[in-house]
């Protein structure tokens, strides 16, 4: 400004540096331009991105042309302040203490105010208790499938004994549940009788050798969804429920064992029973409880 | 006139289709004898009776280039270029389907639903093989992807259960849901809708990092050391 | 006319002092101190594009049949969140590219941060008087990770509702109350009921956001009062700030950086993919994939889970450590509470509580670096270790022999490496003493005519 005193060094901008920041300027506002005549027509996600993308890149340049070569270009050392300021401290303090001075029960308004702090700040929190059933963790404990509940498939049709082969698996569900409660899914499998090696108190939960497994991982609650059945036996990895999330290995001959992995607990297994059209019941309750372990729940 | 015409179609077929066994044992005899037996009936401990797993079977691993084996008994059976010619490949699959067992599948993709393959093969195959049939890893196997099957293929696969892959027959998947199975896997692993951009492997998040990492850290870094000073000496 | 507006302001508000100081103000520019800004700018980034995409969302678990564009889910039961992504992402003009804009910010924000706590950590920037700053980048960081996890989970798909059982099922793990908070948090056992998802959006697009907002400003006040750091130099002391001035020189330095950032993500955003959603299709419980992952960011933790041996210690009927908690809760918890307490630990050991604005280089520290890069390796080797099935996929080599091998390497390596980092920095300390005796070299003299001769010890 005329007449006011210079304090920035004189600096005069290299001509290669003001055409580049024009251009880069130009060019953005081509790209920009380019980005709403797209918007406006088809706009593809690749061209949109591409424009609004360089538009923002070519304004980059031009901004870092100027701070390198447009404006002057300055080293500058400044003094750190002292952060400490002691007499002020001391004065804060002084202020504190001083209006407290007359207090004779300070030990007494001291207590009573944490009480009232504490009991006021938790009033305020505990309607946060409304959010969910923190109490009732017996939720936990519900079983979709009881003795004489049929299985059924995704779309609700009953799963028949017949329809399910050899080194196969199927996906089922407690009739009349919903489909999205953690124990009510299971995988179906079916094993040559003399694969089986359940513990004596299961040696009727899988007619014909079809099993039933809860589903979901006893780790961290993922669909356990692959099934490795070798098609020729010796040599090839055992039969085995796999878990696509960290890999927890479960056998199914060995009612769910965990043979690899993380998971703590065996996979539930539910007892079968096949009714008079050949159809598929539970019969009886899960071996244990479905899904990731908690605090509560019961081993074995 | 008719019936005459056949039985003379039916002479014609019977010696075609007997030089193909015949042709198919010697190759079969040549090739892979040392593993399943001379008549086929299985080597214990190394490779399996072939009596009874047909036209599909055979059809699948010698198309997918899996067999002649490449890798060791119990070892999982990768896919390569196949080892026999297209005849050569017709005789041994005449020949072992002669001692038994399923035809190849028929399979018509066009004649599934997508959203029905979607939702099948969610349920029955994205476990092993990835949503996007891009292949995944089962404890002791690696499910393959699904660039280069054909509908074919995918409909041998699924019932055969090949290696440690469950089988599936035609009481648990029927053809419908076979057929738009095949059909997902054509018209959306083999051609993904990658409306996005750069697909970058359809598997998801690891990419995903990577590019967030090389690409774009290493550009901003870029950008500030250009910015940016660097410390004397 | 300059003068006139700036006239005005003051006018009315009596601040040009202010003004003026500020606009004087000397910021080190050592390119690595830039780091932070990145992260800055995808925040603005992530702001801007997340209240665009706050006019499509629709935050509902309530279950609609899609009828949309994209046929392989079309007939298909979903719910209206992952329904009005899917029209997002298909329907509206440029929402893909604002919602994939907005998923590459939250990515490459992590990165930035990423790079800048370790250039905080190994120049010793988090000391005295610095210390109030670096627990709010502390805290921003955990922050910033659960923000990234809360985003990508509302689009309600295969993937992300993996990633929610899992979280749930860590939730769960906790010893004594797990159970009760997973429970109150879902509103019910998993997946929960729409309150749920409710929940996880107003965090998401309200709650963690002010929350990051107001920590970044504290941490960049703070900066301003404290003055940022600077590595020694000719002119650089403890008691003065060199620098470039706030204006114009750091005005337009910064300004590039924030449209090199915009322009990277927008770029990234058009060109390059991420979470298509209607691949993975609509999540339910009783379904999974294979190769699911966490975002980048998270993979430290998958990779814990996957490794932990299944011990599930229990007591009676009492499980006291579901074996979630260790990789989901025990791990994560270990990391940041090592970053927390890091500088009073180095207050403790070195016995130096003095203040310090000059910062070290990572050599003038050798055995901060060898802790840091001990530490730091152990957990890249853990997050390396969440995607050797990939590796397994690729390369053939077995997943199971993968996870035993890092199992011992994740402890081994960490020393190595930390040995290696202290013997390395200690030598290049050495050379610049002594900038004629390498480490393979010795003494030399030379003689009258002229030659060199080794000198021997």
């Amino acid at each position: 400004m005329r007449g006011a005193p210079r304090l920035l060094p004189r600096h005069r901008a290299p001509r290669w540096a003001e055409l580049a920041v024009a251009w880069a300027l130009i060019l953005a506002a081509a790209a920009a331009a380019g980005f709403i005549a797209v918007y406006a027509l088809d706009a593809d996600t690749q061209w949109l991105g591409l424009l609004l993308g360089g538009a923002f890149a070519l304004l980059a340049a031009g901004s870092i042309v100027t701070a390198k070569a447009l404006v002057p270009q300055e080293k500058k050392e400044q003094e750190r302040e002292s952060l400490d300021h002691d007499a002020e401290d001391l004065d804060v303090t002084v202020y504190v203490q001083e209006a407290g001075e007359g207090i004779t029960r300070s030990r007494l308004l001291k207590g009573a105010a944490g009480a009232a702090g504490l009991t006021v700040l938790g009033a305020l929190l505990v309607p946060l208790a409304s959010c969910g059933p923190l109490l009732d963790v017996e939720q936990l404990r519900r079983m979709a499938w009881r003795r004489g509940r049929r299985l059924v498939d995704e779309n609700g049709r009953p799963l028949i004994a017949d329809e399910i082969a050899i080194g196969s698996m199927t996906p089922a569900f407690a009739e009349g549940v919903d489909r999205e409660r953690l124990d009510a899914s299971l995988i179906v499998v079916r094993l040559r009788p003399d694969e089986l090696r359940l513990p004596p108190q299961r040696a009727d939960w899988a007619p014909r050798g079809i099993l039933a497994y809860s589903k979901i991982c006893t780790h961290a609650g993922c669909a356990v969804s692959m099934l490795r059945y070798p098609l020729f036996a010796p040599k090839a990895p055992s039969p085995a429920l796999v878990c696509p999330c960290h890999y927890s290995t479960f056998d199914p001959a060995r009612a769910g064992k965990v043979i690899f992995g993380p998971a703590g607990r065996p996979l539930p297994q539910l007892p079968l029973s096949i009714g008079e059209n050949g159809e598929l019941f539970a019969a009886g309750r899960m071996s244990g409880p479905v899904g990731p372990s908690w605090w509560g729940v019961e081993r074995g | 006139m008719r019936r005459a015409l056949a039985f003379v179609m039916f002479l014609l077929v019977i010696p075609g289709s007997a030089a193909a066994q015949s042709r198919g044992r010697d190759l079969f005899v040549q090739g892979c004898s040392s593993c399943h037996g001379f008549g086929a009936h299985g080597v214990p401990g190394v490779g399996p009776d072939l009596h009874g797993v047909g036209e599909e079977a055979a059809d699948f691993y010698l198309r997918t280039g899996r067999m002649p084996l490449d890798v060791a008994t119990g070892e999982q059976p990768l896919r390569e270029k196949p080892a026999y010619s297209e005849r050569g490949i017709r005789a041994i699959v005449a020949y072992i389907g002669s001692l038994g067992g399923p035809r190849v599948p028929k399979v018509e993709p066009d004649a599934g639903n997508l959203s029905q393959g979607q939702r099948a093969f969610t349920t029955y195959c994205a476990g092993c093989h990835q949503i996007m049939g891009e292949g995944g890893v089962v404890t002791g196997a690696a499910p393959p992807d699904l660039e280069q099957a054909t509908p074919t293929q995918v409909a041998e696969a699924v019932r055969v259960g090949p290696y440690v892959m469950p089988a599936f027959d035609s009481r648990e998947i029927d053809q419908r849901t076979l057929n738009s199975i095949a059909l997902y896997v054509r018209d959306v692993v083999q051609k993904p809708p990658n409306r996005g951009g750069w697909g970058i492997g359809n598997i998801g998040p690891v990419p995903e990092g990577m590019i967030a990492w090389l690409l774009a850290g290493g550009v901003l870094v870029l950008v500030v050391r250009v910015i940016g000073e660097r410390m004397e000496r | 006319m300059i003068y006139r507006l700036v006239r005005y302001l003051d006018t009315r508000t009596g601040q040009s002092p202010l003004l003026k100081k500020l606009m004087r103000y000397v910021f080190p520019d050592h390119w690595s101190f830039m780091l932070g800004e990145i992260a800055l700018y995808c925040f603005v980034v992530l702001v801007a594009t997340g209240i665009y995409l706050t006019f499509f969302f629709e935050p509902s678990t309530h279950r609609v049949v899609y009828q949309g564009e994209y046929s392989p889910l079309r007939g298909q039961t979903m719910s209206e969140a992952y329904r009005s992504v899917l029209d997002l992402s298909f329907r509206t003009k440029a929402g893909l590219l604002m919602r994939q804009t907005h998923h590459w910010a939250a990515d490459v924000f992590l990165v930035a941060i990423t790079l800048h706590v370790l250039r905080v950590f190994f120049t010793g920037a988090f000391r005295r008087p610095r210390e109030l700053t670096y627990f709010a980048g502390v805290l921003m960081l955990a922050l910033a990770l659960f923000e990234g996890f809360a985003g990508y989970s509302l689009g309600d798909d295969l993937l992300s509702g993996m990633g929610l059982a899992i979280a749930y099922s860590v939730v769960m793990s906790i010893p004594f109350v797990g159970a009760n908070l997973a429970l109150l948090i879902w509103h019910g056992p998993f997946p929960g009921t729409d309150q749920f998802f409710s929940r996880l959006y107003i965090a998401h697009v309200l709650l963690v956001p002010v929350a990051i907002g107001v920590l970044l400003t504290f941490h960049l006040v703070s900066i301003a009062f404290t003055h940022h750091s600077q590595f020694r130099g000719s002119r650089e002391r403890e008691d003065n700030v060199v620098g470039v001035p706030a204006w114009p020189g750091y005005t337009f330095r910064t300004l590039g950086l924030a449209f090199a950032t915009a322009g990277v993500l927008f770029l990234l955003g058009g060109l390059v993919q991420i979470n298509p959603v209607w691949q993975w299709g609509p999540f339910e419980p009783s379904q999974s994939t294979n190769g699911a992952q966490p975002d980048w960011y998270l993979g430290w933790l998958i990779g814990a889970l996957r490794l932990m041996p299944n011990w599930e210690p229990h007591i009676g009927s009492y499980t006291l450590i579901p074996n979630a908690f260790w990789g989901g809760a025990v791990f994560p918890l270990i990391v940041f509470t090592f970053l927390f307490f890091w500088p009073a630990i180095e207050r403790r050991i070195t016995g130096d509580d003095g203040i310090h604005h000059l910062l070290d280089r990572p050599r003038d520290a050798p055995w901060r670096t060898a802790v840091g890069v001990g530490f730091f390796t152990w957990v890249g080797m853990i997050f390396f270790a969440g995607s050797s099935d990939r590796v397994f996929v690729e390369m053939n080599i077995s997943y199971e022999s993968q996870i035993h091998v890092y199992q011992v390497l994740v402890f081994v390596i960490p020393f190595v490496a930390a040995f290696i980092a202290k013997r390395w920095c200690e030598g290049l300390l050495r050379r610049e003493l002594h900038p004629l005796r390498t480490p393979g070299g010795g003494p030399v003299r030379r003689s009258a005519s002229g030659g060199f001769e080794r000198l021997r010890r």
